[in-house]
């Protein structure tokens, strides 16, 4: 089954007769309005048609023209752009939302019977029974029963997932077998697939902090330039009664105005939320997004986060006069019958110490693991009796001469951050074995990406100091709390929050949901409680906590996407006016040596500001790649990444358009336009 | 390049490097309430004024509190002002019998004063008493530059997270223990150089030619020497600086180009250590002097270089020009025209109409940017105010809500930060459009074609700025300019600084966000690149065209000896 993610590069023709069909309805002055930059744009147009009209049968009715047809074409790739955006997230709604189906829900009346009810009906409290092959049909807990729920209608993990009494159950998913009692804990068209249909589709999509502060920005530039194209009438009126004319005083605003980033604008805040629905994570808001480019502290559960859920067993330790063969073999043995993944860990290790593939033909009695004797192992049909478990149990049972050698070795893997486990048979110690935190692949490459960008990785674990200290160095991470009870999660954070930084962490249990809500970025687990995903502000469907990291750097390009466009949408302005104002005024006695500022050397003064309108317009579509896909983001500092984007967007948003207007007019020029 | 010329700048220069730091600690340190040298001489008269005024030293002021008696004592003082100009034929010290100032030109004046620009639509000689100069004029000269500094030190304290502080302790300080004691070194200095200071009537004199010439004089040195330091810059005589009595050697030449930027160069530095970021401050004085050196230059080389059109006739060198200043050289020239505009001073030492477009370009470079360390106390304000747009522009490229100084920039900052920025550019262009498409505007234009256009956008920009110096050729005794420009003068004073008022106070609500490697610095060279490309773009795309039909046009119009 496809996953969420993969069906927006399956866009195909089914979305292009909507994203034209919506190109053209926001068109609509009433919509139009809302980006003030735009808006000027298309009155602008209105003003050049009217003109056009005007000049039927007039030796300038050709350069109107052409400047309106420019004009229109620079509203529709900006609606086009939004369109298109908004598109993309239709997609993966639309898939989600056939998963969703027309469900019909079991409701459980109070004697125990059941009628149906349609999904959507379904209120919060009430209880639904759900047999094998039905659909969930709402996000709830399970209150009875133990069944196999397929999730990958959301997560697009097919492996079956096992839920019991107090896990959580997601609409749209389905039971495999069994049957469970769920209690609905949403409201109608608020579950999560609601939630991320209403967020891809850009819907419930409002401002973020940021996108405010920059259209104020944009809307003051726009201000400046109507009031520096207006006024210029009468100054140049001083030199000549009909120094400039309408038409092209339009195509001056227009060329003058921020278009690119006003038209980019809500295209890149719909891209960056869909970016985040790629990796599976759900944003309750795009201000959640947007606070994660803020982060500076990210507190990261060990295990499960930085480690591979389970230590595993790395090395065999003998004690003086046994040999490594012999450790291993008796951990072998002792372990056969231990399923957790420690023993199998165990297992797997002493097979490739032994060098052997098979597993040995034991017969015996297994002595399964309990909290009281802190051990297991297995009694053998030839009267060996060998136990492994915690050093200090071990101890008591064995011969006392070789205690000190023992409790040695387990200090020194202790030391080191491991876990250590005593092997001996029938009261001889033989060695030790060391258990060990295994760090998750490439993790320290991306705490190093962190650090450069100035974001601080704090590990929380229950270990003890000593492991903490040793699993917190081989990841890279920069701080670690150690013997964190449940609670100090929570008063780590609002530590962190004390001194101003923003905290992101991420959690799945009911005792997380304070800290959860507490951090400035909380990404919950799907698999988690119902609490903990109340309580976060993000929900990661693939239950992977390492996703925060991906959350944060999408976080980062929305910044820097909007920051880029906005630099390259002013610098290009610069190579605009030494088009236009020469151009403009070429007609009037006075102002012709002007004529000197043209310094493309373009050959006419209509080419010229056609030219620079052209650009104008076709720079917008050649952006609309980094809008979508935000602009190229690399971990580094500040200071490098500033160098870096000021002089791709601002040094070259100055050239390119030089060489871009002056290469239109030359083509313009082919055509007897220019 | 002659060897005085480079003297000249070197002094200069040299004094602002040198008392930068020393000049700009001990401002850090009287508005941190920290003890000083002066405490002594000063704190008894400073608290007889709290008493007499009823004012509570230890009470700090909200930002709209500050604001509104800021902005009420400023107008009462101009009102004031305008009633003593109105009154003037009945107040002593009147030796040459001036005549009531009719209402416009009293009320230009008394706002022209007022706001620190000191436009001057009257000459002095010959239209004020010595009460008007020295006692109606003069005090304003102190307190307008004064009040300046009290906007930038609340700013500055509510940037460092501190209390926005009282207005009127911020005020008297600004006076006696800045303003009034380098005036009174200064005057002594000019008075050692022959400067007048006195209350006597006009000279009349017999010249060798024969005839008798009234020479003005009064209490010229006091005049200079606050008329400089607060860059205020309307002359005591209508020649200004390019009087003899005002300006009368090369020496003093070098005090009056010091004076205008001591205070201002000095109080980056006051940023810096009031904020703990000298090193901000150091950015911060690189970007503004990259401007006036720019400025320096484009004065300098076009006026050396002399007119093509007189060169084509074969004659060299700067005596063959009307309206030039001879005495200084054009070295001394450039240093004070490149200070009297970068600070925003407006003092003349050599007619402003009678330069070369690109001097006169230069000149009208300082009143756009308004920040090449600039007016009293404004000049960083406004540095500040293009740092908070350029931080918010260029910071989201590092992927973080723009930060600086450790505040967050957001919608409330921007906003208020970009209607301040808009504000210069609104009324400069709004004020030239109207001069020119109204034909009583026009009536004011004696030049034609591009140099008058230049005229009137001149006269609109020096109210806008605050400046005060005037590019002449522009009727600006007419009624309609007096009015206009009083009014510009009034709007450019104080509505920018309401709003940076409640950015400020904004800033100061806001909890401190610690700096991380992934913060953008807002110091060093990369910053003051970024600052100083983001100040010439935002400037260039909103006066490019005014330039373009002013002084670009008639430079290229002279290049094809053209004239106007």
């Amino acid at each position: 089954m496809a996953t969420a993610s993969e069906t927006p590069s399956k866009m195909g023709g089914q979305y292009f007769g909507e994203v034209l069909k919506d190109t053209f309805a926001k068109l609509n002055p009433v919509q139009m309005i809302r980006n003030p930059v735009m808006f000027v744009v298309e009155i602008g147009t209105l003003v050049t048609l009217i003109f056009t009209i005007g000049a039927v049968g007039k030796p300038n009715f050709v350069y109107e023209l052409l400047v309106t047809i420019i004009l229109f074409f620079t509203l529709l790739f900006a609606t086009f752009a939004e369109s298109y955006a908004e598109a993309r997230g239709r997609a993966q709604a639309d898939f989600l939302r056939r998963t969703r189906s027309s469900t019909r829900a079991k409701k459980l009346k109070e004697d125990g019977s059941w009628e149906w009810l349609p999904a959507e009906k379904l209120e919060k409290g009430s209880r639904v029974l759900v047999e094998e092959n039905d659909v969930i049909p709402s996000d709830g807990e399970v209150m009875e029963g133990v069944g196999s729920v397929d999730e990958s209608a959301i997560t697009g993990e097919s492996a079956p997932v096992i839920k019991a009494k107090g896990d959580s159950v997601t609409g749209g998913t389905r039971l495999l077998s069994d049957h469970l009692i769920v209690e609905i804990t949403t409201s109608p068209g608020e579950t999560f697939l609601d939630r991320m249909i209403a967020l891809v589709e850009g819907a419930s999509r409002q401002k973020t902090p940021n996108e405010i502060a920059l259209s104020a920005l944009l809307g003051v530039l726009t201000l400046i330039f109507v009031l520096v194209v207006v006024t210029l009438v009468p100054q140049a009126s001083y030199f000549g009664k009909h120094a400039t004319d309408i038409t092209t005083m339009v195509a001056l605003l227009v060329c003058l105005i921020p278009t690119t980033i006003g038209a980019l604008l809500s295209a890149i805040g719909i891209a960056g939320m869909n970016r985040v629905a790629q990796v599976d994570v759900v944003a309750k808001s795009g201000r959640a997004v947007e606070a994660a480019g803020d982060i500076d502290t990210i507190i990261l559960d060990k295990t499960g986060t930085i480690t591979i859920g389970n230590r595993m067993a790395t090395e065999f330790m003998p004690i003086h006069g046994v040999t490594v063969d012999e450790v291993a073999e008796a951990s072998l043995l002792a372990s056969l019958a231990d399923t957790t993944p420690e023993g199998r860990s165990v297992v797997e290790l002493a097979q490739d110490v032994l060098k052997i593939t098979q597993l040995p033909e034991a017969e015996g009695e297994p002595v399964p693991f309990s909290a009281h004797t802190r051990m297991s192992g297995i009694d053998l049909q030839d009267g060996r009796q060998i136990r492994k478990g915690a050093v200090s149990a071990i101890v008591e049972i064995t011969a006392p001469e070789t205690k000190d050698e023992l409790t040695t070795l387990a200090e020194a893997v202790a030391g080191e951050g491991g876990t250590p486990l005593a092997v001996e048979v029938d009261g001889r110690a033989l060695g030790v074995i060391r258990l060990k935190d295994i760090v998750k692949e490439g993790l320290k490459e991306r705490f190093d990406d962190f650090r450069k960008m100035g974001i601080r990785t704090i590990m929380a674990t229950g270990d003890n100091h000593i492991t903490a200290a040793v699993i917190a160095q081989e990841a890279g991470v920069d701080d670690f709390i150690a013997e964190l009870k449940p609670e100090d999660k929570i008063e780590v954070i609002k530590k962190e929050q004390s001194e101003g930084k923003l905290v992101a962490m991420t959690g799945d249990g009911t005792n997380d949901a304070p800290a959860l809500a507490q951090a400035d970025v909380g990404l919950a687990m799907n698999t988690g409680t119902m609490a903990a995903k109340e309580a976060g502000n993000m929900i990661d469907l693939e239950s992977n906590p390492t996703k925060l990291l991906d959350v944060v750097m999408v976080g980062k390009q929305l910044l820097i996407t909007r920051g880029a466009l906005t630099t390259f949408s002013i610098a290009n302005d610069v190579a605009k006016y030494f088009a236009i104002i020469p151009a403009m005024f070429a007609a009037v006695p006075a102002l012709s040596v002007l004529g000197k500022l043209n310094i493309m050397g373009l050959k006419t003064p209509h080419g010229a500001i056609l030219s620079a309108l052209i650009f104008n317009a076709l720079i917008i579509p050649a952006l609309i790649p980094f809008a979508i896909r935000g602009v190229k983001y690399r971990a580094e500092s500040a200071d490098k990444m500033l160098a870096r984007n000021i002089f791709n967007w601002g040094v070259l948003g100055v050239i390119i358009p030089f060489a871009g207007i002056w290469a239109i007019d030359r083509v313009l020029g082919l055509f007897g336009l220019a | 390049m002659s060897l005085q010329t480079v003297a000249v700048w070197v002094v200069v220069i040299g004094v602002f490097l040198v008392t930068v730091k020393p000049l700009g600690t001990y401002i850090a340190k009287v508005f941190s309430y920290e003890p000083t040298f002066l405490d002594r001489p000063m704190r008894p008269i400073e608290n007889g004024i709290y008493r007499l005024f009823g004012i509570d030293p230890s009470k700090s002021m909200t930002a709209k509190q500050y604001a509104t008696a800021l902005i009420l004592t400023n107008f009462a003082w101009i009102i004031i002002s305008y009633v003593l100009l109105r009154l003037q034929g009945h107040l002593p010290w009147n030796p040459e019998h001036m005549t009531a100032v009719n209402p416009q030109l009293a009320f230009n004046t008394a706002t022209s004063f007022g706001t620190n620009t000191n436009w001057q639509a009257y000459g002095g000689e010959s239209a004020l008493s010595y009460f008007s100069q020295f006692g109606n004029l003069s005090f304003l000269q102190f307190v307008t530059p004064a009040i300046g500094g009290t906007m930038l030190i609340a700013f500055i304290r509510a940037l460092s997270g501190k209390k926005m502080g009282n207005f009127f302790v911020d005020l008297v300080l600004m006076c006696t223990r800045l303003l009034l004691p380098l005036a009174i070194v200064f005057t002594v200095l000019l008075v050692w150089q022959g400067v007048p200071e006195t209350l006597a009537p006009y000279l009349h004199v017999h010249t060798i030619t024969g005839q008798s010439q009234v020479v003005a004089r009064g209490p010229i040195a006091s005049w200079e020497s606050i008329e400089h330091l607060g860059t205020n810059g309307g002359g005591f005589t209508n020649a200004n600086s390019g009087n003899p009595l005002e300006n009368p050697t090369p020496l003093t030449n070098i005090f009056e180009s010091i004076m205008m930027g001591l205070v201002e160069v000095a109080f980056f530095y006051s940023l810096g250590v009031m904020t703990g970021k000298k090193k901000l401050a150091w950015t911060l004085i690189g970007v503004a002097g990259i401007f006036y050196f720019a400025m320096g230059a484009m004065i300098y080389f076009p006026m050396h270089a002399g007119s093509p059109v007189v060169n084509a006739l074969g004659l060299h060198g700067h005596v063959y020009r009307v309206g030039t200043e001879l005495r200084m050289g054009t070295g001394g020239d450039t240093i004070f025209g490149m200070s009297t505009m970068g600070f925003t001073t407006g003092s003349v030492v050599t007619a402003h109409d009678s330069a070369l477009p690109i001097t006169g370009l230069s000149f009208m470079i300082g009143m756009f940017l308004n920040l090449v360390f600039g007016g009293f106390g404004v000049g960083l304000l406004n540095m500040l105010m293009l740092v908070i747009i350029a931080v918010f522009l260029m910071g989201l490229m590092v992927g973080r809500t723009p930060e600086f100084l450790g505040k967050k920039i957001e919608a409330r900052e921007v906003s208020l930060a970009s209607i301040a920025f808009l504000l210069h550019p609104f009324l400069i262009l709004v004020g030239t459009a109207l001069s020119v498409a109204l034909p009583v505007g026009l009536k004011g234009v004696y030049n034609p074609g591009p140099h008058g256009f230049s005229e009137i956008l001149y006269g609109v920009l020096s109210g806008a700025a605050n400046n005060g110096s005037a590019f002449a050729g522009l009727g600006a005794a007419l009624p309609y300019y007096e009015v206009l420009i009083g009014i510009i003068m009034v709007i450019a004073r104080f509505a920018s600084v309401i709003a940076m008022f409640y950015l400020a106070e904004s800033l100061l609500k806001k909890k401190a966000v610690p700096e991380t490697s992934g913060t953008m610095r807002t110091e060093g060279l990369l910053f003051g690149g970024v600052l100083t490309g983001a100040v010439v773009v935002l400037n260039a795309l909103t006066f490019f065209p005014v330039v373009a039909l002013g002084p670009l046009a008639e430079h290229y119009l002279l290049m094809a000896h053209h004239l106007f």
